[in-house]
């Protein structure tokens, strides 16, 4: 890379190569992530159909199989089987499944609610603005754990549950995030332009100001997916969260632990493809916010 | 002009804005910067009144007060007779069809995210029985080929257009209300030398075939003697003189207006073009 450079503005030549290499290294954290989160729900939707895979159903002489095992009916467990016999690669597919299942909805509520709320604190300021921050606040202080604990006991354990008490602890960000967006757009001339022809509040909140808010929202979005998938493996994992004989990546995880030192698989594997599914949204996030910098656009 | 004798479009008296400075701790308000006090003018249909004065002299407090931008802390704002001074934002609305303005930043003051056609069309959107929705295509690319931009580049979003493209959109856009008088808040200071003479020859012409009224901001005295009948001079929020254009140019009584005229910058291309006729008949500017 350094060979073929001319020599009469090395400095130049160096900034605009950093920024090309930088840009192009943003296309690639956007698009190995993107395949990974890509391969991985395609999985979750097809193969525990293809395994027709029943969690309630057990084996007992297949338990605990090591990866690789060819099973009675003649097939290969190829990451083992469990505690009740069955396929591991399944179960944790179907966990994926369940897990991408929570994220996505849990998103989409909080991100919804806490849009709209945060719009309204940040176009309107005043009292409202102040009775939602402080709403916010006393959420953020509030654990999620414990929130789910209280939800399990009076509702009753579920996924609708699970997605309710993710929401609940979710919209504080996205509100926030919509809000400060909005406090340092709705000072620019284009707002009071809208406003000069005689624009309301709907049209204000929802054409002029919401538009602006969508990129830092959408890497907010990225960054709390993965948040909110571990959330929920964690509940889960305590016994809060998805009921018994809903596979989840937290409770196929949870069920491993006391077979680690005779089946290290079963504990290992989801968590493996957890970490993976974390790490990919995280990328992704990070790689976005990236591209939305103006810094590096205009470079 | 023309109907120099009806009632005034627009009627100022006495305006005065006050920007409140507020207590960083808790927002209170300590005290207030008075931005204008006691600024009186009239506008005539048809006709085009300046408003001159240095950065910080409060020429764009007065068009934000005129507009409903800002609320004035005394004085009157009368449109074709009516009292708007303390219209609510609802009752303001169909003020704002007949009034409009056209900003001074062309890269500030257009929407990034939206195309030509949708800037166009946002007052039809907000004001829902001037366009039917069917038409705003069709009557979006009417206006572009009026204030001379290319009607197919109406998918396009303003960071495709360059400064004097940008100010046309934002002419379209006030024009998409059909209003009776224009705002422009140093509508060309942002642009080059060369762009500035056709957007001024443009509000020219539009002024003309559609009979518009302007309130026309500048620091530049060379512009406003060139579009203006009547001007005010603004120092400090007041108003140190005004008048008839020509005789201000010609024999200017206050000392601030005599420093203004002597700070005019060199030669400008409209000023060559003045003596041979204002209007050239009809032909749009190359
Ligand atoms: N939003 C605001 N809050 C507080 N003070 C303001 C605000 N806008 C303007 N001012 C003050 O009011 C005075 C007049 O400002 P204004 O913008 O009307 O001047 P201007 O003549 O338009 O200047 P320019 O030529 O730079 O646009 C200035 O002293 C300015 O500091
Ligand atoms: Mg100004």
């Amino acid at each position: 890379m350094t060979a073929t450079a001319p020599a009469p503005a090395p400095a130049v030549n160096a900034t605009m190569r950093h920024a090309r290499r930088a840009r192009r290294g943003v296309t690639v954290r956007i698009v190995v992530p993107l395949v990974v989160i890509g391969l991985i729900v395609v999985g979750a939707i097809v193969v525990p159909l293809v395994y027709h895979y029943d969690p309630l159903h057990a084996d007992l002489l297949a338990r605990l199989k090591p990866p690789g095992t060819v099973t009675s009916d003649g097939g290969t467990a190829i990451l083992g089987t469990d505690q009740i016999g069955s396929d591991l690669f399944a179960q944790i597919m179907a966990g994926a499944r369940v897990s991408l299942l929570v994220g996505v909805a849990t998103l989409v509520i909080s991100g919804v609610v806490g849009l709209a709320l945060g719009l309204l604190a940040g176009h309107f300021g005043g009292w409202l603005d102040a009775a939602l921050m402080r709403i916010a606040d006393v959420q953020l202080a509030f654990p999620s754990i414990l929130l789910a604990i209280l939800v399990a006991s009076v509702l009753g354990q579920g996924v609708g549950n699970i997605i309710i008490v993710l929401s609940i602890s979710n919209w504080v960000v996205f509100a926030r995030v919509a809000r400060s967006q909005v406090l340092g757009l709705k000072n620019r001339e284009y707002v009071e332009a809208a406003r000069a022809l005689g624009a309301g509040n709907w049209h204000l909140m929802f054409r002029t100001l919401l538009p602006g808010c969508m990129a830092p929202v959408i890497v907010v979005a990225t960054t709390q997916f993965a948040q909110v998938i571990l959330t929920e493996a964690s509940l889960s994992f305590l016994g809060v969260g998805v009921p018994l004989g809903t596979p989840s990546l937290g409770s196929t995880i949870y069920n491993g632990t006391q077979y680690l030192s005779t089946a290290w698989w079963i504990s290992t594997l989801p968590g493996i493809v957890l970490v993976i599914l974390m790490l990919a949204f995280g990328i992704l996030g990070d790689a976005l916010r990236d591209k939305f910098d103006p810094r590096l656009r205009s470079a | 002009m023309p109907e120099a004798k009806s009632a005034p479009l627009l009627r100022v008296a006495h305006l005065k804005v006050a920007y409140p400075i507020r207590s960083s701790l808790l927002q209170r308000q300590i005290s207030a910067n008075v931005a204008v006090s006691d600024v009186t003018f009239d506008i005539n249909p048809g006709e085009t009144v300046g408003l001159v004065g240095e950065s910080g002299s409060g020429k764009s407090t007065v068009a934000r007060a005129v507009i409903g931008l800002v609320k004035p802390d005394d004085g009157v704002i009368e449109f074709e007779g009516r009292n708007i001074t303390g219209y609510s934002r609802k009752q303001f609305k169909s003020v704002r069809r007949e009034m409009q303005m056209v900003f001074q930043d062309p890269y500030a003051s257009l929407n990034p995210r939206l195309t030509v056609r949708d800037l166009i069309a946002e007052g039809w959107r907000v004001h829902r029985d001037i366009v039917p929705r069917d038409r705003w295509t069709a009557e979006a690319k009417k206006l572009m080929d009026r204030v001379g931009l290319n009607p197919d580049y109406s998918d396009r979003y303003p960071h495709q257009f360059s400064g004097g493209q940008r100010q046309r959109i934002g002419i379209a856009r006030a024009l998409a209300l059909r209003p009776k008088v224009i705002i422009c808040d140093e509508p060309v200071s942002a642009l080059d030398v060369s762009v500035q003479a056709q957007v001024l020859n443009l509000l020219d012409d539009l002024q003309e075939e559609l009979g518009l009224a302007y309130l026309f901001i500048s620091h530049d005295l060379s512009v406003i003697e060139h579009l203006c009948d009547r001007v005010l001079v603004l120092h400090h929020g007041h108003v140190v003189e005004q008048g008839n254009a020509r005789e201000i140019f010609e024999r200017p009584r206050h000392e601030y207006t005599k420093a203004l005229l002597a700070a005019v910058p060199v030669v400008r291309p409209w000023l060559d073009q003045a003596d041979e006729g204002r209007h050239p008949t009809g032909e749009p500017a190359a």
